[in-house]
Parts: structure tokens; C-alpha cells; sequence
């Protein structure tokens, strides 16, 4: 019975699965530009590091492994829209997913969930390897991602890991629906996912910003996509405090999903009153 | 001095195969297969200036390829070609300015682009003097009805208006050759007519010499004087039309309405090919019965509304070529290998 | 008509197509200002809480920084057509620009001049601008002419790499990727002072891709920066022309790549 109802979303999983393999060589180079980024950026970070005396909030090391799980994760992050569904909704065959008998947003949240999960776990699999092996193996140990510091981390860093997931899907749909509005508008949805992807701490781990704006950002939902599980992953955050993390990221995917739905609702409507 | 010259051209192709499967997915990871295709394989023939030839053949049987090396945008792998005196690849550019290229499915002009815009920068492009430009696109607008067309941009034109639109600025620069790949593919009769008449035109009134490759049979025998036929990499026929049927078969075909729709023509010289409502199709050799006589054999002994006497059409020609039916159906004529 | 003429032609027409949608550009210009304003912003908080980079500040970094956009944006500008040649080819339209009498490179130039590029140029003038009013240069005719240079060679550079990303689509579509490590790579690591890296990574960086030899070079010696790698000034002058260098390279292995294209067909 639920694997019946499951099907629809199997079915859209396993052919991006398929797709993202037969671009093998696709994936090879993504890999290799993103592992050269990581490079750059650990560069930047372990010369900065060497010019202060004073301590800064977070070790080298933490903002090593912080890098590599970003590099590993990129593909979950709400960082653009779906091109198929902008393409979909500029010609106007939106109008077909209103005849499908499912929920229009649960169909989209599935299709984020596939469209974020299938390339992340190829992605990050090599990464991972790659970061933890590769590295110490070419002489390049103090720059490897460390495994977290207990058993405890590693657990708790899991559970934040699904909570990213669903938020980040959360956060993809949003943008998705927005784009029943702003269909020509892509300066403003690279604004929004670049303000985005700052935000959760991506380009520079929250502990490294000034220190008024800290509390700011950490409110935001955007923290809850990588900063907080990242630094549950270092043990930055100790496991003990991983129930306010899980708070956090639960309230505001709660919180983006009931404003998504409602949203579309009314995006919905739009289309069809204009003829779609 | 013939102006295009074609001696056993050879091409190989490498083709990668895809996987399938969601298995075959993640072991065509670590291992591709590939086939190899022999696009062709030993092609020969030579035209004059002014011809108007029709090169036909089953999709995958070398023609683009041909039509390719003799644009000089493919290298062959064997074999010698010259047209104009040059060897296509070897000189691209002086090559490619003597000749205009119209493919059926792609147009060549800027999608945005007003259509008279597009002519301007093809202008630049090839580098026309304004007043030649002008006296040939004015003659080009005026031959193909394109005057409303000039200010609309490419991409609001009907398939019909772009194709008169693509033909015309092929033409742009006055080429000695014109290569027409599906010109008429996709348009309404009126277009088709219009396209059809303005080649006839040009080839007969400008020595433009003209090869046409198309499936459409009604081009054919509407245009050419001359089909080559290609098939699996290899030249089947040459010659003019009459020639072609001659080579294949004898056969013509007897098509009789009968007054009464359920009856039926049993006769021992003749094979009914198909029979729908009242239309009966009979396929007869002339040298077995003359039309004459099967005619009379035939009203003698069923009440007949019309009858009509013709030669099979080219697709069954051609199929019958290949002896497997092959070529897609064009209104109104049926398939019988 | 010629060469130069005939880019004039493509360019305008490619203008007034893209103004044509004003709003949409102006949109999308504004938008990249503001991405990249925030990627400047990442870089002033690492400033604000390590106050320097291995003796280097904050406004000599901006000054590579804007340096460096300046040079991407307008060289992103005018490579669109190469941007998108994986797709040229695969549609098979890369044929009718062999069809046509004049340079396939010619063309390709031609293709496109993409105007909101100038959100990150505006962007990286004003950060440059910060830069020149922060530090206390010594501005002489010479070093705005070395400035140009810079700006120049790494344009040259960057269409380069353009180009050879472009031509690896005749072998395969699929991993042009690769080359963003070195074109968008390439200029995040730009931004700052190229003697932060790793010496292995420095040295890339000035004999391979040599990106060092149009930003860190000249700017170290319009900085009036005494270079702690050692190189002597009069190297850091000429250091710019290795950019046309490099794209000459880049279009003889173009043409090899047109000759195999022809040879193998689409």
C-alpha cells in the first residue's frame, strides 16, 4: 500500500539517478572543480590563520573539515532553481501537474528531495573519500576531513544531516514557487539564493563573522543548512546541545513549508486565471 | 570540365552505444562499447554545371555524409573530391563562399532578428557589394512573395514563410551551387509549390546547379532530370528518371473504381495490391498483357465507375531498390515492397 | 567586410537584442552587482576578524580583487559564444559556422556580447576604486598604462582558456566543467594575493596557467610593494604580455580541434 504511493517518487528518484551515471565524465570534472575550490579556500583559510595570534573562534582544523562537508554537500543546498520546472512554467505546461493526482506540493517537495539527494550522495561519496584518504595519502594530511571527535557527533551530526535535507528541500520548493511569479526575474532569484548560501555559511563559517551580526544570522533558518550541522559534525557544537539544533531547523522547515503551501495556492491560481 | 567531381569517397563513422538500465548505467562508468558505421563506401559520380539532381536514399544511407564532404565541413577518409576545381576541406573558406546550403530543419537565420537584419549580416558575412546585394535580394523578395516577411523576426515566422526565407538567403551571395537538404520537409502545398517553382527557376533561368536531397517523391519528379540513389553507403542508381524505373521493374499499376464495393477482380495476369471500398489496385507486366487488353478483359466483366493506368510510384521504385520498404509514406501513396 | 567591422556589427546587433528586454537586464545586472558585493562582503569579514593575510591588507587584496573582476567580466562578456559551444556543437550549428566564409573564432566572438556581465564589472570597478582610496598609490602615466596592460593580458588569458574549454567540446561535451576550476577557480584565487598559496600552487599559477603574470605581477609593482617572492620589478612589468602568449597557444590547439571535428564529423 505505501509502496504504491511511494512509487511516483521511486520512480523519479531512480531516473536521476540513471541520468546523473551516464554523465560519468560530468561528474568526474564537477568533482575535480569542486575539490579544486576546496584547495583554494583552505589556502586562504591556513594563511589567514598564520597571521593572527589571537584565537579565533573555531580552530583551524574544525574550519578544514567545515570546507570539505560544504564541498561534499553543495548538491543539497537550495542554490538555484529547478531549470525543468522554470522551463515548465515559462511555456505553460504547469497546467499538466494540476491534473496529476497527487498534491501539487508534496509532488514538488519530492521532486526537490530527488533532485537534491541523487546528485549529493554521488557527489559527496568521492568527495568524502577523497578528503579522508587522498589527501594524507599525497602529503597533504593536515588538510583532511577529519572524522568527528565522538560517537555521539557523529550520530547527532546524522540527525541534523536529515533535518538539513528536509529544510533545504523546504527552502528549494519556496524558491520553485516563486518562480510563478518572477518568470523572467533571474537577477532576483540568484540574488536570493546567493544572499542564501551566505547566509547559512557557506562562503564563511558563522563563527567567523563579526561578532553583532552573529546572533542575526543565527536565527535566520539559513544557519540551520550548514553552519549548525557542520559544526555539530566538528563537535564545535558539543552533541548534548543538538536538541536546539534539531529545534531550530525543524521550526523553520515547519514554518517554510505552510508558507509554501500557501503560497502556491495562490501562485497556482494566477496561472490559471492568466490562461497559463 | 565537369564542376563536381566524386571518386570512390570512403567514410567511417565511430559510434559510442548507450547503456541501458540502471546496471548497464553504472558499468557504462568504467566501460563504454562502440560500434563502427561505414557511412561510405566508395562513391562516385560527377555532375556539370547546371544539373538538377536529386540525391535520395533511406535515412542512414550516406547522404548528409555525401552532402557534408561536398560542403567541405567533412573530411573523408578515402576517395577524392573537387568541386569548382578545389578540394572542398582543403580550402574552407574560398570553398564555402561559392556555395548556399538550405537544411530543411535548421534555419540559418538569427532567431530574434528581423529577417532583413538577418540578410544584412549575411551580406557582411559574405562580404557582398551593397548593390549586388541589393539587385539579388530585391529579385530574391520579389520571386519568393517576402516583402510582408522583411520586419518580422525569425522566430514569429510560419515554417513555410522561414524555409522561402532560408532559400532566399542562401542565395544571398550568388553561388554557383546550391545544396538543398529537405527544403520542403514540414510545409503546406502552397509553400511546397512556391519552394518547388522558384528551384526550377533558378536552375533553368541561372545555371544554378542544384542538388536536392529529400524524401518527398513529388520534388523529385517535379524537379529532377537526374536521381542518384544511395543506399548503405553505395551509389544503386544514376540516371534520369525514366532510367531508374526502368532498371527496377517493368511493372505499371491499373487502378479501377467498381460500381459495386464488395466485388471483387480475380484475373491471372494481374495481382490486386490493395483494395479499399471500391478502388481496386492491379499490378501487371505490359510484356505478359498490354494495358489495353487487361482493361477490356477487366470492364468486360465488372461494372466500372473510372479507371486510370500508371507507373508504380518512386517510393515503391526505390524500396523495391533496396527490396525492404524503407522510405516514410508521402500522402497519398502506400508502401508495397 | 572586415574582421574588426564585421565583430562591430555582431556586437551591435547583440546589444540592442538584449536591451531590448531592459528591464529583465537591468534586473540581471543588478543582481550580479549585489552577488558579488556579498562575495566582497565574505572576504571584509575574514578582514575584520584576522585584520591581515600574511602581511597583506585588506585594501592591497581589494585591489587584486576589483583587478581581477574587471578582467573576468569583460572577458566573460565577449566569450559567450564559447561558453556555450558544448551545446553549438552538440545542436550540430556549429556546422553552418563552418559554412560560412570567414573564421569559426571570428564567429564565435560574434555570437554574443553579454551585457550584464557589467554587474560584475561595475562591481569590481568599485571595489577598485575602495582599493586605490584606501591604499596611498603613486599613480604615473607608466602604471596606468601597466593597469591596462594587466587588464588586457588577462583578458586574453581568460578567452584562452575560454577557448580551450570550448575546444575540448569536439572530443566531448560532457566534461567542460572541468575548466571552471581554472576559470572560475582561477578567479577566486585571484582575489588575493597570489603569494598566500602554496608555493607548488604559486607555481602553477605563473609558468602553467600563468593568472599570476596578469594580476599578482603588476599589481605588486603598481602597489610599489616589494614582492616577497623576490621577482625583480622589470619582470613584473612585461609580466602582462604572457596573457596573448598564452591565447596564441590556446587558438593553434583550436585549430587542431576544428580538424579533428571535420575529420569525425558531429
Amino acid at each position: 500500500m505505501i509502496g504504491n504511493r511511494l512509487r511516483p517518487y521511486r520512480a523519479i528518484l531512480s531516473a536521476r539517478f540513471r541520468m546523473l551515471l551516464q554523465y560519468r565524465a560530468a561528474a568526474l570534472a564537477g568533482l575535480w572543480t569542486q575539490i579544486f575550490f576546496g584547495l583554494v579556500l583552505l589556502m586562504i583559510y591556513e594563511a589567514f590563520y598564520r597571521s593572527t595570534t589571537a584565537n579565533p573562534p573555531m580552530l583551524f582544523a574544525e574550519v578544514v573539515s567545515y570546507v570539505w562537508l560544504g564541498q561534499a554537500l553543495l548538491a543539497m543546498l537550495p542554490w538555484n532553481a529547478d531549470a525543468e520546472l522554470r522551463a515548465m512554467i515559462r511555456s505553460g505546461t504547469v497546467a499538466y501537474e494540476l491534473c496529476r493526482p497527487i498534491d501539487l506540493y508534496s509532488l514538488w517537495y519530492a521532486r526537490a528531495l530527488a533532485w537534491r539527494t541523487a546528485p549529493t550522495i554521488l557527489r559527496a561519496i568521492p568527495m568524502c573519500v577523497i578528503a579522508t584518504v587522498v589527501l594524507p595519502a599525497v602529503g597533504l594530511g593536515e588538510w583532511r576531513l577529519a572524522s568527528p571527535p565522538s560517537t555521539a557527533a557523529a550520530l547527532a551530526f546524522a540527525a541534523t544531516l536529515v533535518c538539513t535535507l528536509l529544510l533545504g528541500c523546504a527552502l528549494t520548493t519556496l524558491i520553485n514557487i516563486s518562480l510563478l511569479w518572477t518568470i523572467s526575474g533571474d537577477g532576483a532569484v540568484i540574488l536570493l539564493t546567493t544572499l542564501v548560501t551566505f547566509l547559512s555559511g557557506m562562503i564563511v563559517p558563522i563563527p567567523l563573522f563579526p561578532d553583532w551580526a552573529q546572533p542575526i544570522v543565527l536565527a535566520l533558518p539559513f544557519a540551520g543548512l550548514i553552519d549548525l550541522p557542520f559544526r555539530v559534525f566538528t563537535g564545535h557544537i558539543p552533541p548534548a546541545a543538538v536538541l536546539s539544533v534539531l529545534q531550530h531547523q525543524i521550526v523553520w522547515t515547519v514554518a517554510l513549508v505552510l508558507f509554501g503551501r500557501w503560497l502556491l495556492s495562490h501562485g497556482i491560481r494566477r496561472v490559471v486565471v492568466q490562461g497559463g | 570540365m565537369h564542376q563536381i567531381i566524386v571518386e570512390n569517397l570512403v567514410k567511417t563513422f565511430r559510434v559510442s552505444e548507450r547503456p541501458s538500465g540502471l546496471w548497464g548505467a553504472v558499468r557504462g562508468v568504467v566501460h563504454r562499447r562502440h560500434r563502427t558505421v561505414q557511412a561510405l563506401d566508395g562513391i562516385s559520380f560527377a555532375l556539370d554545371a547546371g544539373e538538377l539532381i536529386g540525391y535520395i536514399g533511406p535515412n542512414g544511407a550516406g547522404k548528409s555524409t555525401t552532402v557534408k564532404t561536398l560542403a567541405g565541413i567533412l573530411v573523408p577518409d578515402g576517395g577524392r573530391c573537387e568541386v569548382l576545381g578545389r578540394v572542398p576541406w582543403r580550402e574552407r573558406i574560398a570553398h564555402v563562399a561559392d556555395i548556399g546550403v538550405v537544411f530543411g530543419q535548421r534555419t540559418q537565420l538569427w532567431w530574434d532578428l528581423p529577417v532583413t537584419e538577418s540578410f544584412e549580416l549575411l551580406r557582411d558575412i559574405y562580404r557582398v557589394p551593397q548593390p549586388r546585394y541589393v539587385a539579388a535580394r530585391d529579385e530574391l523578395v520579389a520571386l519568393l512573395d517576402l516583402g510582408p516577411l522583411l520586419d518580422v523576426p525569425v522566430r514569429q515566422l510560419s515554417l513555410g514563410q522561414r524555409m522561402r526565407c532560408d532559400v532566399a538567403a542562401a542565395l544571398l551571395h550568388a553561388p554557383a551551387i546550391l545544396f538543398l537538404d529537405e527544403p520542403t520537409i514540414g510545409l503546406d502545398a502552397v509553400s511546397k509549390l512556391a519552394v518547388r517553382d522558384f528551384v526550377k527557376r533558378l536552375n533553368r533561368e541561372r545555371g544554378v546547379t542544384v542538388i536536392l536531397t529529400t524524401h518527398d517523391m513529388d520534388d523529385i519528379e517535379a524537379l529532377c532530370t537526374r536521381i542518384i540513389v544511395i543506399g548503405d553507403g553505395r551509389i544503386l542508381s544514376d540516371g534520369t528518371l525514366s532510367e531508374l524505373r526502368n532498371r527496377v521493374t517493368r511493372e505499371r499499376w491499373l487502378t479501377v473504381d467498381l460500381a459495386q464495393v464488395d466485388d471483387a477482380i480475380d484475373d491471372p495476369d494481374a495481382t490486386v495490391i490493395r483494395q479499399e471500398g471500391g478502388r481496386v489496385c492491379l499490378a501487371f507486366d505490359p510484356q505478359r498483357v498490354s494495358s489495353a487488353e487487361l482493361i477490356q478483359r477487366v470492364t468486360r466483366t465488372h461494372a466500372i465507375r473510372d479507371l486510370f493506368v500508371e507507373n508504380p510510384p518512386i517510393e515503391t521504385i526505390v524500396a523495391r531498390l533496396y527490396g525492404r520498404s524503407v522510405l516514410p509514406p508521402t500522402a497519398g501513396a502506400e508502401q508495397h515492397a | 567586410m572586415h574582421a574588426i567591422r564585421l565583430y562591430a556589427r555582431y556586437a551591435s546587433i547583440s546589444l540592442r537584442s538584449q536591451m531590448e528586454y531592459r528591464a529583465s537586464f537591468l534586473m540581471q545586472a543588478a543582481g550580479q552587482f549585489l552577488v558579488t558585493g556579498i562575495e566582497f562582503l565574505g572576504i571584509w569579514a575574514l578582514f575584520s576578524r584576522f585584520g591581515q593575510i600574511r602581511g597583506w591588507t585588506l585594501g592591497e587584496t581589494a585591489f587584486f580583487y576589483g583587478l581581477i573582476s574587471i578582467t573576468w567580466s569583460i572577458a566573460d562578456a565577449i566569450s559567450r559564444g564559447f561558453d556555450v559551444f558544448g551545446v553549438t556543437v552538440k545542436n550540430g550549428d556549429f556546422d553552418r559556422v563552418l559554412l560560412r566564409p570567414r573564421s569559426s573564432i571570428l564567429q564565435l566572438f560574434g555570437h554574443e556580447l553579454t551585457l550584464r556581465r557589467m554587474g560584475r564589472f561595475a562591481q569590481g570597478l568599485a571595489v577598485l576604486i575602495f582599493a586605490i582610496e584606501t591604499l596611498d598609490v603613486s599613480w604615473s602615466g607608466p602604471k596606468i598604462g601597466l593597469l591596462a596592460l594587466a587588464v588586457i593580458g588577462g583578458v586574453c588569458l581568460f578567452v584562452g582558456l575560454m577557448i580551450l574549454e570550448a575546444t575540448s567540446a569536439f572530443w566531448t561535451t560532457e566534461t567542460l566543467e572541468v575548466w571552471n576550476a581554472f576559470t572560475y577557480g582561477g578567479v577566486t584565487m585571484s582575489q588575493y594575493p597570489l603569494e598566500i598559496y602554496r608555493p607548488w600552487f604559486r607555481r602553477f599559477f605563473l609558468f602553467v596557467i600563468p593568472l599570476g603574470c596578469v594580476s599578482y605581477l603588476p599589481g605588486v609593482a603598481i602597489l610599489d610593494r616589494p614582492d616577497p617572492l623576490g621577482t625583480p620589478v622589470a619582470l613584473q612589468w612585461v609580466a602582462p604580455l604572457v596573457g596573448p602568449v598564452f591565447l596564441a597557444m590556446c587558438l593553434q590547439v583550436w585549430r587542431f580541434g576544428v580538424r579533428h571535428y571535420q575529420s569525425t564529423g558531429s
